[in-house]
């Protein structure tokens, strides 16, 4: 269980890293928190000839509200997320998700941009930012983009991010009014990777119509998922309207290519992935009604 | 690959107090490095890929796992051990007392990681509930006690009177 041998560099800012990583290539992996790089690497599932430490970058950190949205840099931990204030008021479904990840301890090392980037589709934060159609800043030698949730997540483990590029941040929507969010999900054990969960978010307007819901799911794919036929099913109708198990059945009813493994079936996953967004949907719509 | 071609580079950091400098392979991990190269046998190494919590040191402060950490990305950091736990006389500090009183170790193999765990959970949680307890010992696997007396000791150290 020991990596392969690698050079290790440590820029000092996201331009110098950049300009690294694209001097370096494929050979060259950039490491933050490294709490899935490092087992990775140990055993020797990734060999890489360069590591590129971003784990220091301060303009990689950090909350802010900006204009409309709440910015949260790609380096900040996990742990720093959790106990964050303005993301339990602004963005409650990153807030709410984050306890699940891991323990403690990946949570203190562990960034929101290294999970996101990652990639892992039974992961919580690459559900979070699908659902509530986060847009993703890549920052490169060449400049930076913005990427859309919905375009962001290619295949497992897979991403839009080139390797030169770093997620330097995420912009979260931020949902106000009637809004309500819920994150369920199935584990063996606190803090493993989810069996089936998802992120789910909901908005009423004034006459308890749906105005706004993203339900993202994972666990159920090779990759992070929308349930977009459940999404459309409840717009603009009132939940009293609305089955919270029909809307599970629809959320799970085109998935196709579902894992199967020794911690279930893909038709035992689907199952368990309607219960969970049956429950989500029938919280988050409890809370949006202010009930 | 050219294996020769990876250099040694130094690291300097702060452990238990004590101010250290060596150089390491950039591939050693910060747990190898404070057993190997600093002979602080007390962190012990259960699983090596971040799943038993056996290894967990404090690194600024937080507990992390140092099989998931690379010596030479803890460079400039002040590293706490089950070694810096207990005073310079040897007398125990609360948590370790009182998980000796709870009978919350048998063979010992993951004590000094929970050691770790709990000093810092309760620094930062001075009265956990019995859920915060068990949430913040979720990383920390023991084989021999079922939890029981851990989660007692926990309780004690907590508020010594109890």
């Amino acid at each position: 269980m020991k990596a392969a041998p690698f050079e290790y560099h440590r820029p000092d800012s996201v331009a110098d890293a950049t300009a690294l990583l694209a001097e370096l290539g494929d050979d060259a992996k950039a490491i933050a928190g490294g709490q899935s790089l490092v087992p990775m690497l140990a055993m020797r599932l990734s060999i890489f000839e360069h590591l590129v430490d971003i784990g220091r970058l301060d303009e990689m950190k950090g909350v802010e509200r900006r204009d409309g949205h709440l910015w949260v840099g790609g380096g900040t931990t996990e742990a720093a997320v959790e106990h964050h204030p303005e993301v339990a008021v602004d963005v409650p479904l990153l807030a709410r998700s984050t306890p699940l990840i891991g323990h403690l301890q990946i949570r203190n090392r562990g960034t929101v941009g290294g999970s996101v980037a990652h990639a892992d589709p039974a992961a919580e934060y690459p559900a979070v930012v699908l659902a509530l159609d986060a847009e993703l800043e890549a920052t490169s030698a060449a400049g930076r983009r913005v990427i859309a949730a919905r375009d962001f997540f290619t295949g497992l483990w897979t991403t839009a991010l080139g390797p030169a590029e770093l997620l330097t941040g995420i912009r979260f929507p931020v949902w106000d009014g009637r809004s309500g969010f819920a994150v369920r999900e199935l584990t063996r054990r606190h803090g493993d990777f989810a069996i089936a969960g998802t992120a789910l978010a909901v908005q009423l307007d004034g006459d308890d119509r749906v105005t706004r819901c993203g339900i993202g799911l994972f666990g159920l794919g090779s990759t992070p998922t929308r349930a977009t036929v459940a999404e459309q099913s409840v717009s603009g109708r009132t939940p009293t309207e609305i089955s919270a198990e029909e809307v599970g059945q629809l959320a799970v009813a085109d998935l196709e290519d579902v894992p199967h493994d020794l911690n279930g079936s893909a038709s035992y996953r689907k199952r368990v992935g309607a219960a969970m967004v049956e429950r989500a949907w029938q919280a988050a719509i409890a809370e949006a009604s202010g009930r | 690959m050219n294996t020769d071609a990876t250099t040694s580079v130094e690291v300097s950091l702060t452990i238990n107090g004590q101010p250290v400098t060596g150089r390491v392979e950039p591939r050693r991990t910060l747990a190898d490095f404070l057993r190997e190269d600093r002979n602080l046998t007390g962190t012990h190494l259960g699983c090596e890929h971040g799943v038993c919590g056996a290894c967990t040191v404090l690194l600024d402060g937080d507990a992390v796992r140092s099989c998931l950490v690379f010596a030479v990305q803890a460079d400039g950091t002040d590293v706490t051990t089950v070694e810096g736990i207990a005073s310079a006389d040897g007398r125990l500090s609360e948590v370790q007392e009182a998980l000796r009183a709870n009978h919350g170790l048998q063979c010992g193999f993951c004590t000094p990681g929970f050691v770790l765990t709990i000093t810092a959970l309760l620094r930062d949680n001075p009265d956990p509930t019995d859920q915060e307890i068990r949430e913040g010992l979720s990383g920390n696997i023991c084989r021999c006690t079922g939890y029981q007396g851990i989660i007692a000791a926990v309780r004690q150290a907590a508020d010594p009177s109890s």
